[in-house]
């Protein structure tokens, strides 16, 4: 392994194989990324450049302030006469900022994109309407005469349009945000560099994590390859041990929880209460969902646990109801704070419901369904509501909520006829 | 208005509808698991099975056919947010 490398130093481009160089920025006071991203470390906005007999492929770009780095590391290897191919693995503009200035530089070169990003890139360069690209998808190639580019499309990891690009002849991924992390080292290769586990884990977290199901139907592309090194576009190169990173993302995209339900359906109801009210109300709905058979019912306390570990178990439940009071025409806090965490898992299709009760105007329970379904929760039980003490017959009521919830997780529930009007 | 019957299979609701509704705006309401993104035929989130009653709503635009085309739809496969129901019975569920 080389023994000093420095990216620092000057801003040449540093070799990644015999055919490949690195011509990426830093950004080591980065700390904050796309607003909800913390890095200690700062970023790298990584670029390559790929040598083939028949003319050079760039492989994504960088951001528009650091486009100079960009240009003259790569300027140090290769003209721009000789660029045939751009790759643009993601089109997020941390790595498509410096792509108008190349394109004016190279005009002859082929633009290379998801068949998911035409629309995404004219809107990014609004001003080049002329623009040529070639829209590829998985098991696209092209060639540079001794060295091949073949795609494969990687949906929503972490955008629509994410690829990889793999590099066959020297087994090399180029893998976009994919195995990304922010943390710049100028020693760039994670054998040299400093600890970035966390930073890894940290980016899979709020990067690809609610996206679960495509990271395991990505991984099924990824994992067949052989791998000498993962070029990613973010964080250190990975050179040593890749599919340690690859079987990582298998590990981090499997469940976090124990399977002990079987083929169980698992409904989880989170409750908040001031004077018990509610809290009634989530022991009869608990009891109603506990009499179907085939579901497994949980019930917290809100106000008994912190948002992370619940999180956690939304993620592997097939459905949740959230019981709240109605204070200041709102629903709680602790509630919207979990909610507002969902955003890290994937939600889409779970059972939603609401319940709680209220003193003056009840509007919890109405936002709490508003919220489940912009979380692309499937909400067809309609909330159920109790001003102030619930009566026996109105936790009986609660009781009927609970069971038609299991019975829909459960795939129960008779069929219904209603008129849209009664909806509206 | 005319009427029309929309059913969800995966929720086992049958909703009546004025035609000329479009399927996500009542999915949406009845709480279906047909999820959407845009509602403006961009996105490719809501693309949705079309069970029965595929000739009781409204054609697909040319740009719905290049959003299916893109998501690798199949033959009875339309996205939600611009199949309206014009009559007759649909019978629907998430894709």
């Amino acid at each position: 392994m080389d023994a000093v490398i420095n990216a620092a130093t000057n801003r040449e481009a540093i070799q990644v194989a015999e055919r490949v160089h690195w011509v990426g920025a830093l950004d080591p006071q980065l700390r904050t990324f796309d607003l909800i991203l913390q890095t200690a470390n700062g970023t790298t906005y990584n670029a390559y450049l790929l040598r083939g007999s028949e003319g050079v492929a760039v492989i994504d770009t960088v951001k528009e302030e650091f486009a100079d780095e960009f240009f003259t590391r790569l300027e140090s290897v290769a003209d721009y006469s000789e660029i045939k191919v751009i790759v643009l693995n993601h089109l997020e503009p941390d790595h498509t900022g410096a792509l108008p200035t190349l394109l004016q530089r190279a005009p002859q070169a082929q633009v290379y994109i998801s068949y998911k990003a035409p629309k995404m890139l004219k809107a990014l360069l609004k001003d080049e309407q002329t623009l040529q690209f070639n829209p590829v998808n998985t098991g696209d190639e092209i060639s540079l005469g001794d060295r091949t580019l073949r795609f494969i499309h990687t949906p929503y990891l972490h955008w629509p349009d994410t690829q990889c690009a793999y590099l066959p002849e020297d087994y090399i991924l180029f893998s976009g945000d994919v195995f990304g992390c922010h943390f710049c080292d100028t020693r760039l290769f994670n054998d040299l560099c400093g600890d970035f586990r966390f930073s890894f884990e940290y980016y899979y977290a709020h990067i690809m994590r609610p996206f679960r199901k495509y990271v395991l139907e990505a991984l099924q592309h990824i994992e067949p390859l052989e791998l000498e090194i993962i070029a990613p576009s973010h964080g250190p190169i990975l050179r040593d041990r890749p599919n340690s990173y690859v079987q990582r993302f298998r590990e981090l995209a499997t469940s976090k929880l124990p399977i002990e339900q079987g083929s169980d359906k698992t409904l989880l109801i989170f409750y908040l209460s001031s004077y018990g009210n509610t809290a009634k109300m989530a022991q009869a709905v608990c009891s109603g969902a506990e009499t179907v058979a085939n579901v497994r019912v949980s019930l917290y306390d809100l106000a008994g646990g912190e948002v992370e570990p619940f999180v956690n178990l939304v993620e592997e439940a097939d459905g949740i109801a959230l019981g709240s009071p109605t204070i200041n025409g709102d629903a709680t806090k602790p509630i919207w704070d979990l909610l507002s965490s969902m955003v890290m898992i994937e939600t889409q299709g779970k059972l939603g419901a609401a319940f709680g009760s209220y003193g003056w105007s009840g509007e919890a329970v109405d936002m709490l369904e508003s919220r489940l379904r912009g979380l692309k929760f499937k909400v067809p039980v309609p909330g159920f509501r109790v001003k102030l003490i619930p009566t026996e017959e109105e936790l009986q009521q609660c009781h009927d909520f609970g069971v038609q919830l299991g019975k829909v997780l459960t795939g129960k529930t008779t069929h219904k006829v209603i008129d849209f009007e009664d909806l509206v | 208005m005319a009427k029309a019957e929309l059913t969800f299979k995966d929720i086992n609701k049958t909703v009546t509808v004025s035609t000329g509704e479009r399927v996500i705006d009542v999915s949406e309401k009845e709480g279906s698991g047909i999820v959407y993104g845009c509602k403006e035929g961009d996105c490719g989130t809501c693309i949705m099975d079309v069970l029965e009653g595929w000739e009781n709503l409204s054609q697909p635009s040319v740009v719905e056919d290049k959003i299916l085309r893109e998501n690798a739809a199949g033959r009875h496969q339309r996205l939600a947010c611009q199949a309206q129901v014009l009559g007759g019975k649909v019978v629907v569920k998430p894709a």
